[in-house]
Formats: C-alpha cells, sequence, structure tokens
C-alpha cells in the first residue's frame, strides 16, 4: 500500500489538487470564483498529463543541431514523451478560449441580473416566476 | 545531492506551494486576491512544467495560463463584484460529501497507474517515441513539439483555431462588443 502511494507520490499530489479545485467548483455560489475553481481543476488536469509522459533522466525532445544535420539521434539518448506535451498545448489554449466564454456569460448575468451569487439569482427568477402568476 | 535530487526536492516545495495556494482561493472571500492568487498558482505549475521537461507547455502556460488567463479573470472580476459571499454550512457539506467521493473513486484507480517515471508504460513506448525518431528524418527540425504540433498533428491546431475563433465570436457578441443594435431597456 505504502510502496503504491510512494512510487506514485506526484500522482497523488495531483489528484489532491484536482479534488480541491471540484471542491471550489461546487461550493462556491460566486460565479467568478467558480471559474477560478474550474481553472484549477483543470492546470491540475495538465499537471497529471504531463507526469505521465516524465520519464526519469529525461530530457525535453529537443536535438541538438549537430544530431540532426547526422540525420539519427544518439542511441543512449533518453526524450520526455512529446505527444502529452502536445494534447496539452492544445488544452491549454482551448482552456482559455472556454474561461473567456465563461467569464463573458457572467459579465451577461451582471448586467441582467444585477448579482453573480447563484443564491440570489435563483431568488431573483423565483420572484420573477410568481410575479407573473405561474 | 546530485542534480536529480536537487530537482525532485524543488518539485516537492512546488507542490507544497500549489497546494497552499489552492486551499488559500478556496477560503479566501476577496476576488481580487482569488484571482490573483490563480495567476500565481498558473505560475508555479509552469514552474513544475519545466522540472518535468516540458519546455514548450511550460512557455504556454507562463504566458496563457498565468497572463491571458489573469487578466480576463481580472477584468471580469472589476465588470462584476470584488467580494463573494462567504459559503453556507450546507454547500460546504455537500461539496466535502462529493469531493470524498469522487476522491476515494480516483485514489482507488491510483495503483493502476504506471510507476512515477518509468520509461516502458504504454504511454510512454507507443506514438509518441516513435515522433522522437521520425522526426530527424522527415520533418529535420530541432523540436519535436513543434513538429507533432504543426505537422503530424496539424488537423487539431486547425480545430483548435476553430475553437479559439468560435469562443471570440461568441464573446463579441454575448458582451455586444460591436456596440450596434443595443435597445434601450426603460425602466426594467
Amino acid at each position: 500500500m505504502l510502496e503504491i502511494l510512494g512510487d506514485r507520490f506526484t500522482y497523488a499530489v495531483i489528484l489532491v489538487l484536482m479534488m480541491v479545485g471540484l471542491y471550489a467548483v461546487i461550493a462556491t455560489g460566486n460565479l467568478v470564483k467558480r471559474m477560478v475553481g474550474l481553472s484549477i481543476f483543470q492546470t491540475s488536469v495538465f499537471l497529471l498529463y504531463i507526469a505521465t509522459a516524465k520519464i526519469t533522466g529525461g530530457a525535453p525532445a529537443i536535438f541538438a543541431y549537430s544530431d540532426l544535420a547526422a540525420g539519427t539521434i544518439p542511441d543512449d539518448a533518453v526524450y520526455a514523451n512529446p505527444l502529452p506535451h502536445v494534447l496539452i498545448l492544445t488544452a491549454i489554449v482551448v482552456g482559455v478560449a472556454t474561461l473567456a466564454m465563461g467569464l463573458a456569460l457572467v459579465v451577461r448575468i451582471r448586467e441582467v441580473y444585477g448579482t453573480i451569487e447563484d443564491d440570489e439569482l435563483s431568488e431573483i427568477d423565483h420572484d420573477d416566476e410568481l410575479k407573473k402568476g405561474v | 545531492m546530485n542534480g536529480a535530487e536537487i530537482t525532485q526536492v524543488f518539485d516537492y516545495l512546488l507542490m507544497v506551494m500549489l497546494l497552499a495556494i489552492s486551499i488559500a482561493v478556496i477560503r479566501l472571500q476577496n476576488l481580487f486576491a482569488v484571482v490573483v492568487l490563480t495567476g500565481a498558482y498558473s505560475l508555479i505549475a509552469a514552474a513544475w512544467f519545466v522540472s518535468l521537461s516540458a519546455a514548450d507547455v511550460a512557455i504556454t502556460e507562463a504566458a496563457v495560463g498565468a497572463g491571458i488567463s489573469t487578466v480576463l479573470l481580472l477584468a471580469a472580476m472589476l465588470l462584476t463584484s470584488r467580494e463573494a459571499k462567504p459559503t453556507s454550512a450546507f454547500r460546504h457539506w455537500s461539496a466535502l460529501v462529493v469531493m470524498t467521493a469522487a476522491g476515494a473513486a480516483v485514489f482507488y484507480a491510483l495503483g493502476d497507474l504506471p510507476v512515477y517515471g518509468s520509461a516502458d508504460t504504454p504511454a510512454n513506448t507507443g506514438v509518441g517515441m516513435d515522433y522522437i525518431t521520425r522526426t530527424p528524418e522527415e520533418i529535420n527540425i530541432p523540436n519535436v513539439v513543434t513538429a507533432v504540433l504543426a505537422s503530424y498533428r496539424g488537423f487539431d491546431t486547425m480545430g483548435e483555431v476553430f475553437v479559439v475563433f468560435a469562443a471570440g465570436v461568441g464573446v463579441a457578441l454575448l458582451l455586444n462588443l460591436s456596440g450596434r443594435g443595443r435597445r434601450e431597456e426603460g425602466g426594467e
């Protein structure tokens, strides 16, 4: 049990960070803070992917020009797995796009309702329904 | 201590800082502090990416995650409110229950993850390593990540551009940035 945890300690810490982000998303009623929680969750997922690509003693997958001119890489060279890096590069940029979209929605909600606390939002909605006589 | 051990100690320091910041974000009610701490979280994550030998990801995270995200969050905070209401007890406990359940599930699965840093895992022996051996002869540029991003997986990057474009259009429409067609909302 302890051995399993010891070999995967980095993953365990990242999973704890993810759970903290999840808590922030669920527990806060403030919409801006909820987006912050979402972005913490997201960054932790990025960390999990990059941690799986880590190889002990491996260098970033960037070649020396001299090796490149020879057309081959040295046999004893160890490089980190570049594929998760590429996937996460894409995910970071897409993450900012979705964050911008979510924040635009929050700003729009503030314009219409005058608040961004979700319990007040549901109260206002509830009162509106009552006024309409539903 | 040799280089690898020193790096490992730095990793532990970064983990402690990330945990401290994430807990501070949950406990603080001042949104300005929360937003700035998120920027710090991204920057420390970028430092950790360097130590996980993901140089390109670190640069992107520092520029986009710590830079643009923080600016966006600051702008949204200025346009909405400065203080968050404290979490109610019911919400706190229900979130804690969900978090514990999800945490128990992922920790149950933790044992099935490969050992940290091993080279013979399914993820690290497949197509990723193939890109490394093929890049010198097929693409002939030093950075394999760039080669994969722009050439082998160019369609992914094109899809990413579409997503960013769609998000930009969405934000512009939601906030009515063109200013045309803005209706007068007289007297609620």
